[in-house]
């Protein structure tokens, strides 16, 4: 607001930083993150993205808007697409997530991020994770169908790079292959 | 973020308690709105009860005689339900209009009935005046930008509009909400579960504080089964409505509406049904678009847009024809 508008205009406090510490409240959970289960005492502030990537280093999962708008945080969530910003880490307990560095097997990478590379999917890459876990989300939920159907559900991962027609290339690159499969 | 205490609940009664007894105490079921809200500070629970482990809450049951949807259905599961995508159209299309493919993951039905507007004062990182945030502190909307707001049913102390494109589907097929209380268990329907803002924007719904939502019900219909939701925005996806419909018509033989309902989304402080609408479309031919736009028209004479969304009022008179051409399943002349 102007000076002149005659309103008073407040700054809100900084959020104390609650992510790499367990904070005054800690409260102990188990995670189940990629298949291992890690023990560890959490603030109960803290979202599941701080803790995979400042707790257990699991950094490939990206953090941007912190407010659900953008997907670079995606992880799945038992099995389904879900965003690590908005994700109380105290709340996921027992459940399976699944993180970018669980995708490959024995050093063989998965086939979306083989699409991405051969399609060309990415330009700096930081949204890249995040797009990978919402497309294999978006071809296991049978909605890649059409590049309509693709753009719709992989509207929530935002690419400020606008690699977005090599992205639809490379889902439907491996929905194909997946269907050989 | 003020530091909370966290906790599980198993027991419908606790959350009803602890509501009841700690005005401090908030619930979380899918988090992606409570968590924007304790990011933003718009609140500041000491409290946090995690209900998703409440039994009973998480079923879909469709039945002959209408659709029952527990509190914590995620969106997207109900999106994909087979039945409701027959007998419901307009609640699937409304729900895979809506937000992300990771939201609607996340997201329950009973929390996207409660979402708060996004109303860029009330959203504000920086605290402008905003009467549903701090009540009496004025409505900068009034003065500022008022392209999204409200066309239908607005007060000077509050112009916002409702988010949720579901409830719009909802409140067109004569949805109720089952609300869970310390005195008992009530049903409201989802048309009057939404306040106007009047004098006390700060509160959204009849819901009382104490009382938690363990369901929704539809009836099962011939409108609902010929039923569409048609959503404008700027946006191809992944945005709010400037104006939505969700509309049904039952046709006879010939292809004359005998029975219509329509909502209207992005124009109120909460979904704006049509009534007088509804009854004049009987008799009017689903194919003439013209009489379909006559036949509507006096429900938009107790429009009021505000300096920047006069448009609304004829988007909306031209989504609603669409949207009931939509759902008849006829083309237009």
């Amino acid at each position: 607001m102007s000076a002149d508008s005659g309103r008073e205009t407040t700054i809100l406090p900084e959020a104390p930083p609650v992510a790499g510490t367990a904070g005054p409240a800690a409260i102990s959970v188990t995670l189940v993150v990629n298949g291992a289960q890690r023990q560890l005492d959490v603030d109960p502030r803290s979202m599941l993205v701080d803790v995979l990537r400042d707790r257990l280093g699991l950094t490939g999962t990206k953090k941007c808007c912190e407010r659900g708008e953008c997907g670079v945080c995606t992880v799945h969530i038992d099995g389904r697409a879900a965003l690590a910003c908005m994700t109380l880490a105290v709340a996921a307990e027992d459940r399976e997530i699944t993180t970018i560095e669980g995708l490959a097997t024995d050093g063989d990478l998965h086939v979306l991020q083989r699409a991405f590379i051969e399609q060309d999917g990415f330009q700096c890459g930081y949204c890249t994770p995040g797009q990978i876990m919402s497309a294999i989300a978006c071809i296991d939920g049978g909605h890649a169908e059409s590049e309509e159907e693709i753009k719709e559900f992989m509207s929530g991962n935002i690419c400020r790079c606008s690699a977005y027609p090599q992205i639809v290339a490379a889902i439907q690159a491996a929905a194909v292959s997946a269907e050989d499969v | 973020m003020d530091v909370f205490a966290y906790e599980r609940l198993s027991d419908r009664a606790v959350a009803v308690s602890a509501l009841r007894d700690d005005a401090h105490a908030v619930l979380l079921a899918g988090g992606t709105e409570l968590v924007n809200w304790l990011k933003d500070g718009i609140l500041r629970p000491a409290r946090v009860l995690d209900i998703n482990g409440l039994p009973g809450l998480d079923t879909i049951e469709a039945e002959a005689t209408g659709l029952r949807i527990g509190a914590l259905v995620r969106m997207a599961d109900l999106a994909a339900h087979p039945e409701v995508r027959r007998d419901y159209p307009a609640i699937p299309e409304a729900l895979l209009r809506s937000a992300s493919q990771q939201l609607r993951n996340m997201a329950s039905m009973g929390g996207n009935l409660l979402q708060r507007t996004r109303c860029p004062y009330f959203r504000a990182e920086v605290k402008l005046p905003c009467n549903k945030r701090v009540p009496g502190s004025g409505c900068s909307a009034l003065e500022g930008e008022d392209r999204s707001m409200a066309i239908f049913g607005w007060s000077e102390h509050c112009a916002a509009t409702h988010p949720s494109d579901v409830a719009v589907a909802l409140a067109a097929l004569d949805a109720e909400v089952t609300l869970q209380g310390p005195d008992g268990v009530r049903t409201v329907p989802v048309t009057s579960f939404y306040r106007l803002p009047e004098a006390d924007p700060e509160r959204d719904t009849v819901k009382e504080r104490a009382e938690l939502i363990t369901g929704i019900t539809v009836p099962a219909s011939a409108v609902a089964r010929r039923s569409w939701y048609l959503k404008v925005r700027e946006r191809t996806s992944y945005e709010f409505a400037l104006v939505s419909v969700a509309a049904g018509a039952e046709l006879d033989g010939s292809g004359t509406i005998r029975e219509a309902r329509i909502a209207l989304g992005g124009v109120a402080h909460g979904p704006w049904r049509l009534p007088a609408a509804e009854r004049s479309l009987i008799g009017v031919r689903a194919d003439d678009s013209d009489g379909l736009k006559a036949a509507i028209e006096d429900s938009f004479s107790d429009a009021r847009p505000r300096r920047n969304n006069g448009f609304k009022v004829e988007l909306a008179k031209r989504a609603v024809v669409r949207a009931l051409q939509t759902a008849a399943g006829v083309a237009a002349e």
